[in-house]
């Protein structure tokens, strides 16, 4: 894509994924003028460590940047502010004199803080820490990656406590390295990323000093906390030299930002290979009862921080690739729509992928996966339907738990992400939750969430109403299901997950 | 260079026109799509027919591919493959036009609208996947009819309805119509199909250069149109998109 697209300025948001880095120039419409993008190493060294190469991420990140900004035709001087969007979790630490990375970044999905999670736990168990940071103690969260690099590497505890060492999320790392690194770059994390270390305080967006002795943490390694859209320090050096970095945001955050969800009770879902859904509960934090997340949905400079409550759902896209490559019954992730449209409905058969046991809302990890109802009569085209009914019954307990944490009722509800190509799965999620869903005109919602804050911060928009009207409605699914059908299925699918529990023995 | 066969040649390309969901020519069909004397066709149509690659009907007397090739492995473009690849393209084609996009495949007698995004008003618009448009009035019809044999012979055989009264219904004056979309490589419907919309639409190709869709914006004839003419603007939009998603489609397979 060239010069057909407005003139500038523009605003570039860099995505610091979990598989690759991108950079994306947006135009004032907020279309995208150019991209690009380049994948690192996903490091295995042992069954459930996944760990990342800072260095080769940070150099990826340089070369994007430059790459978009040369593909765009423009330089830095076209360019008004820089936004950040990242893997949420991801931690590392880093010496503050050399800018080295004492260790690989230990990865989200990484799971060698379970047994550390259990122990900090003690007798109260996984909701610990619940009040205050909105988490359950789980292998995810920055907090006991951060004790568990002071505990393995040696003498860096000591160092830490020197103050030689800095941590930080993957939004962190590329702000202070944009920003000058050893030569003054700015140590700062935004209010979503901080959510996320199970360090900060909820209420107070502080980091919590009882949490922080609990798991001995020394505040020096931590970075400042500022909000998600603010100036932070500009670039130095690279393709960007002189302008302003000014938003940071982790990515299922700049996701809700992106699909404009500003009010008490909008809410987006993000369809890939799993899904996240964030619903904006306001200017509150509300505890979920009910097997959510409580976390920081955005704050804007000095305005008051908005919170979000999060339900994730572990396999969806991923169900159809297991449909295509390990049972071999279509050959490209879009065929699941052809094969589940050649029946008119599931043929009785009910698919509940609990692959690694149930998540959001149950939280079981005795169960495992079930096809339930199969009689002679049900084809692969019953399987098929039943697997993306899965995905449209699964986002469904998601937001019947959100209505009940919350008291509001969902009236409409925002998805991007590559699964909303399947019209099918669309028109079925509507049918499911009985609302409306509602796919935007731009599909990288991400990226376009972190520009967004970059450009409230420098004045590039005035205000978020500005950035509503800037959102299309690209395509828009109604329900066509009679209530009856619904709550029958409803009741049949909750039965075929009651049959997934208990089926590993003697979980320890 | 090592040498070719003509006839392997020839036989691959009447195999290629013939792939497809229910695709059925006849046999001057395949001969003027491929340039070819009926006689040289027929003697290859044949021979095919004797090693199961095509079937002949035998009320219609129409080709078609045979068992023994779909059982090779050959499958044709998948229509949600198509609008999955199409998805960000014509996102930016509404975006850049203002207008609604509609990408639509050949089905049975017309053109079925699989994958359809909304003109970027905020207006109410109901989603038309799903739904068929005639082939001999809109623009993704004669696209497709100009660009794929298979089109083209249903053209002949389907009622042509005059919608209104700028309609052209007669084969020969269609004929005349797909010379020109072919010349100048996109198709245009100005109320012919409804009163007050004009369309434009160009078609999107395969990686073996086969015609597998047609892509195109609809909107009110005022802002589609200046002065009596496309507005040269949308049409390079269009043909722009098409190309998109056809280089889309030839980088490999997912």
């Amino acid at each position: 894509m060239t010069t057909t697209h407005g003139h500038g300025p523009f605003i570039a948001a860099i995505d610091q994924g979990t598989t690759s880095s991108r950079c994306i120039v947006f135009d004032r419409d907020g279309r995208i003028v150019s991209v690009d993008q380049k994948e690192h190493e996903q490091i295995f060294p042992k069954p459930g460590w996944v760990e990342h190469d800072a260095k080769e991420i940070w150099t990826n990140v340089q070369q994007v940047v430059a790459g978009a900004v040369e593909k765009a035709g423009i330089t830095s001087a076209d360019v008004k502010a820089i936004g950040i969007t990242n893997q949420r979790e991801t931690t590392l630490l880093w010496d503050k004199n050399t800018g080295e990375p004492v260790h690989n970044a230990i990865v989200w999905q990484d799971t060698r803080t379970d047994a550390l999670c259990k122990e900090l736990g003690r007798n109260v168990g996984q909701d610990r820490f619940r009040r205050e940071t909105g988490l359950p103690l789980a292998s995810y969260f920055s907090g006991p990656k951060v004790r568990w690099l002071l505990d393995n590497v040696e003498g860096l505890r000591e160092r830490a406590e020197r103050g030689e060492i800095l941590f930080g999320t993957m939004d962190s790392w590329v702000i202070w390295n944009l920003t000058g690194g050893v030569n003054g770059g700015v140590h700062v994390t935004d209010v979503t990323n901080a959510s996320r270390t199970m360090l900060m305080n909820l209420r107070s967006l502080a980091w919590d000093e009882r949490i922080l002795s609990s798991m001995d943490i020394p505040a020096a390694v931590l970075p400042e906390i500022r909000s998600s859209a603010e100036v932070y320090g500009t670039a130095k050096g690279g393709a960007l030299e002189g302008v302003p970095v000014a938003s940071a945001l982790g990515d299922q955050q700049a996701a809700l930002f992106g699909q404009t969800c500003y009010d008490k009770g909008e809410a987006k879902s993000t369809y890939g290979t799993g899904t996240f859904m964030l619903m904006n509960t306001g200017d509150e934090p509300v505890q979920s009862y009910n097997g959510l997340l409580t976390t920081v949905g955005y704050r804007i400079g000095d305005q008051k921080p908005v919170y979000a409550l999060e339900g994730s759902i572990a396999v969806t896209g991923s169900l159809v690739q297991w449909m295509r490559d390990q049972m071999g019954l279509i050959n490209s992730a879009a065929e699941i729509e052809t094969l589940a449209s050649s029946v008119e409905d599931n043929g009785g058969a009910y698919f509940v992928p609990a692959f690694s046991g149930l998540f959001a809302p149950y939280w079981r990890s005795d169960a495992r996966g079930v096809i339930a109802g199969l009689t002679r009569y049900v084809t692969k085209a019953h399987i098929a339907r039943a697997v993306l009914e899965a995905t449209a019954w699964q986002t469904r307990e998601i937001t019947d738990a959100m209505t009940k944490d919350s008291g509001v009722e969902l009236t409409a509800l925002k998805v991007d992400g590559g699964m909303t190509s399947n019209n099918l799965l669309m028109q079925t999620l509507s049918d499911f939750l009985d609302a409306p869903v509602v796919r935007p005109m731009v599909a990288e919602t991400t990226c376009l969430g972190a520009a967004y804050a970059a450009g409230l911060a420098v004045g590039f928009w005035p205000d978020t109403d500005a950035l509503r009207a800037n959102w299309r409605r690209a395509a828009e699914w109604t329900p066509r299901m009679d209530s009856d059908t619904r709550d029958r299925e409803y009741k049949n699918w909750l039965k075929a997950v009651e049959r997934t529990m208990g089926w590993i023995d003697d979980e320890s | 260079m090592a040498r070719t066969i003509q006839s392997l040649e020839r036989a691959a390309a009447m195999l290629r026109l013939l792939a497809g969901g229910e695709r059925r020519l006849g046999l001057s069909d395949v001969a003027s799509a491929l340039g070819l004397a009926k006689g040289t066709a027929h003697g290859i149509l044949r021979t095919l027919q004797q090693e199961g690659f095509v079937e002949q009907d035998p009320a219609s007397g129409r080709y078609q591919l045979g068992a023994e090739l779909l059982r090779l492995g050959n499958s044709y473009l998948d229509v949600h493959e198509l609008r999955a690849r199409a998805l960000v393209w014509a996102d930016d084609l509404a975006r850049s036009s203002g207008e609604s996009v509609y990408l639509g495949v050949l089905h049975q007698q017309g053109v079925l609208i699989i994958h359809h995004v909304f003109r970027p008003d905020d207006s109410r618009q109901v989603l038309e996947v799903g739904a068929m448009q005639p082939l001999h009035s809109t623009a993704l019809g004669k696209v497709l009819c100009a660009y794929d044999p298979v089109a083209h012979s249903e053209l002949a055989d389907s009622a042509r309805e005059a919608f209104t009264d700028r309609t052209v219904t007669g084969l020969a004056d269609l004929e005349g119509v797909l010379d020109l979309t072919r010349a100048r490589g996109w198709a245009s419907d100005v109320e012919e199909t409804w009163a007050g919309l004009a369309s434009i639409a160009a078609p999107i190709h395969d990686r073996r250069r086969m015609p597998v869709g047609a892509v195109g914006i609809t909107g009110a004839v005022e802002r589609v149109c200046e002065e009596g003419e496309l507005r040269a603007q949308l049409v390079a939009s269009v043909r722009d998109c098409a190309r998109a998603v056809s280089r889309d489609l030839g980088a490999g397979r997912f």
